[in-house]
């Protein structure tokens, strides 16, 4: 489905991505690792045309390295940015309709279906994006995302700053958007809940992949979660 | 004295509405790209100097469309080929781009219709006085622009809160990435915004052109001013723009009225001092002749008491 090699992205002078390499199948959960400042969200970025990138990132065997974030999204690729990107003058509702890639579109999520999931952004659907409490922020990005329906979408850091039931909520929430055919890209620091839900995993230091296993191949590596993921 | 109040009352707002038509696109365009346009007024010139071409051939009131989707295009135009080109080298170059271009259509505009004014005139058929309120008439003219301005920020206000359209521009002011990777074509929104904003301008320049004076220089007088709205009102604000242009309307016209100096205020507290040289003439000066640089003094104390503007969401 999306497969990424030798994936080169730069901030100015700085050298971030030096040859990334990461496949995804459909439908599975796939965790990206790693500490602070190793290229993480710049992989995302670079994947949805937010920074410039140098590679080859092939998404349903079509080469989309340099096309522009829109066309990006358009292909079928949502992207849940760990800064949430909530419009704040607008309501919960308007939110996610411009969620919708036009008017008409129908997906496999509806409104409804997020109402139903989390009764809160229901009440207070008419409330503007910047009031809404962090926890209910985390869950409108990401519902947002999947009003447009994508095939492949990649979530970095979701659980920062969230209360530990609302985490639980959200693995839930990540394993039903796996469940409906979607596959999914998700970056995080925590490693209880990538081990928990994800069929593989990468850790990545220095701009470059360093491990690549599934969770159970992780749990028992420990010079790699030593080296890698423990501060 | 009632007269007084009423036509500068109606006055300040015709002048706050034509800033409101130039600030409002300048003040969208600056927020959701931070360019600082400094060639807006002079979309508002060619407006008025498209308007007045148009209306030797046919007209005011094909002109009255017709120019602002001229100035319109145009703008769009300038976003599309020369403002995205240049985007990449940084905020600076843009801004010197903008600057480069308002002299460049000050100098087309000479070498086209010369150095003097046009004789754009206010169409007959509005040529007239609508009403006599206490002693004073009231043109037509005077409540068309009212007419249409109005019109014309009632038009915009339904397109950015009722539209899917404008509820896109209003996300792209905050998170222009955030709607891309929605699937939202920003740059097409950037090029819409950049046009539309210029075409509020033509529009502005249609309706004031023949009220003011169609000039190359009209364009250097006005530009400042809608800057200083849109400092005072708030950096990316619409609601900022508007209370700022209907403000700085209201405080340019009715100090034209007020023959009060500041020796006069002294003397209410029984202040009567006596002092020679620079001083006494800075005294005796009155609020009426200050009327044009009340705008500026009131943006740098905007600038240094609340950099933010009335109602601005970025410190700038």
């Amino acid at each position: 489905m999306l497969e990424i090699k030798d994936l080169h992205a730069f901030y100015g002078r700085s050298h971030i991505l030096q040859g990334v390499d990461i496949h995804i199948d459909k439908g599975q959960i796939v965790s990206l690792l790693g500490r602070n400042g190793v290229g993480r969200s710049t992989t995302c970025k670079a994947v949805m045309g937010l920074v410039p990138a140098r590679g080859s990132i092939r998404y349903q065997g079509e080469e989309i390295v340099g096309l522009k974030p829109h066309l990006v999204a358009r292909k079928g690729i949502g992207f849940v940015p760990e800064d949430r990107w909530i419009f704040p003058g607008l309501t919960v509702l308007q939110n996610l309709q411009l969620g919708l890639k036009s008017r008409k579109q129908k997906g496999r999520w509806e409104i409804k279906d997020v109402f139903t999931m989390f009764p809160n952004l229901k009440i207070r659907r008419d409330v503007q994006g910047g009031l809404i409490s962090g926890g209910e922020k985390q869950m409108l990005t990401i519902c947002r995302t999947l009003m447009g329906d994508p095939d492949f979408i990649m979530i970095d850091e979701p659980t920062e700053g969230l209360a530990p039931m609302l985490v639980e909520q959200l693995a839930g929430l990540i394993k039903e958007i796996a469940q409906r055919g979607v596959s999914v890209l998700l970056v995080e620091q925590k490693l209880s809940i990538a081990l928990k839900i994800s069929s593989r995993l990468y850790i990545m230091g220095h701009g470059r992949i360093v491990f690549e296993g599934t969770p159970e191949d992780l749990k028992t590596n420990q010079t790699v979660r030593k080296e890698w993921l423990e501060v | 004295m009632l007269e007084y109040i009423f036509f500068s009352t109606i006055n300040s707002l015709l002048y706050g509405m034509l800033l409101f038509m130039l600030s409002s696109g300048l003040t969208l365009i600056f927020s959701m790209m931070g360019i600082l346009n400094f060639a807006h007024a002079s979309f508002f010139m060619l407006g008025a100097y498209f308007a007045y071409q148009i209306s030797q051939f046919v007209g005011f009131w094909p002109g009255l469309v017709i120019a602002p989707l001229l100035v319109g295009v145009l703008g769009a135009l300038v976003e599309r080929y020369g403002l995205r080109s240049v985007h990449k080298h940084g905020h600076v170059a843009e801004l010197l781009f903008t600057v480069g271009l308002a002299y460049l259509i000050e100098e087309i505009v000479m070498l086209i219709w010369g150095r003097n004014a046009v004789p754009y005139q206010i169409p007959n058929i509005l040529d007239f006085a609508l009403v006599n309120i206490l002693g004073t008439d009231l043109s037509a003219y005077r409540v068309f622009m009212l007419v249409v301005s109005i019109g014309m920020f009632i038009f915009l206000f339904l397109v950015l809160t009722r539209s899917r359209i404008g509820l896109i521009i209003q996300a792209a002011l905050t998170h222009p990435d955030g709607v891309s990777t929605l699937g939202h074509n920003v740059p097409g929104v950037f090029m819409l915004v950049f046009g539309g904003g210029s075409a509020l301008a033509g529009l502005a320049g249609v309706i004031g052109g023949n009220y003011l004076i169609t000039e190359p220089s009209m364009a250097a007088h006005l530009g400042p001013i809608v800057f200083v709205v849109i400092v005072v009102g708030g950096m990316g604000s619409l609601t900022g723009a508007f209370i700022a242009s209907l403000l700085l309307g209201a405080i340019q016209t009715f100090a034209v009225g007020v023959q009060v100096s500041l020796s006069d205020l002294l003397a209410l507290f029984g202040l009567t001092p006596e002092p020679s040289g620079l001083l006494k003439d800075f005294l005796r000066i009155q609020i009426s002749h200050t009327g044009p640089i009340l705008p500026y003094l009131f943006m740098v104390l905007m600038l240094i008491f609340r950099p933010k503007g009335l109602m601005g969401k970025r410190e700038t």
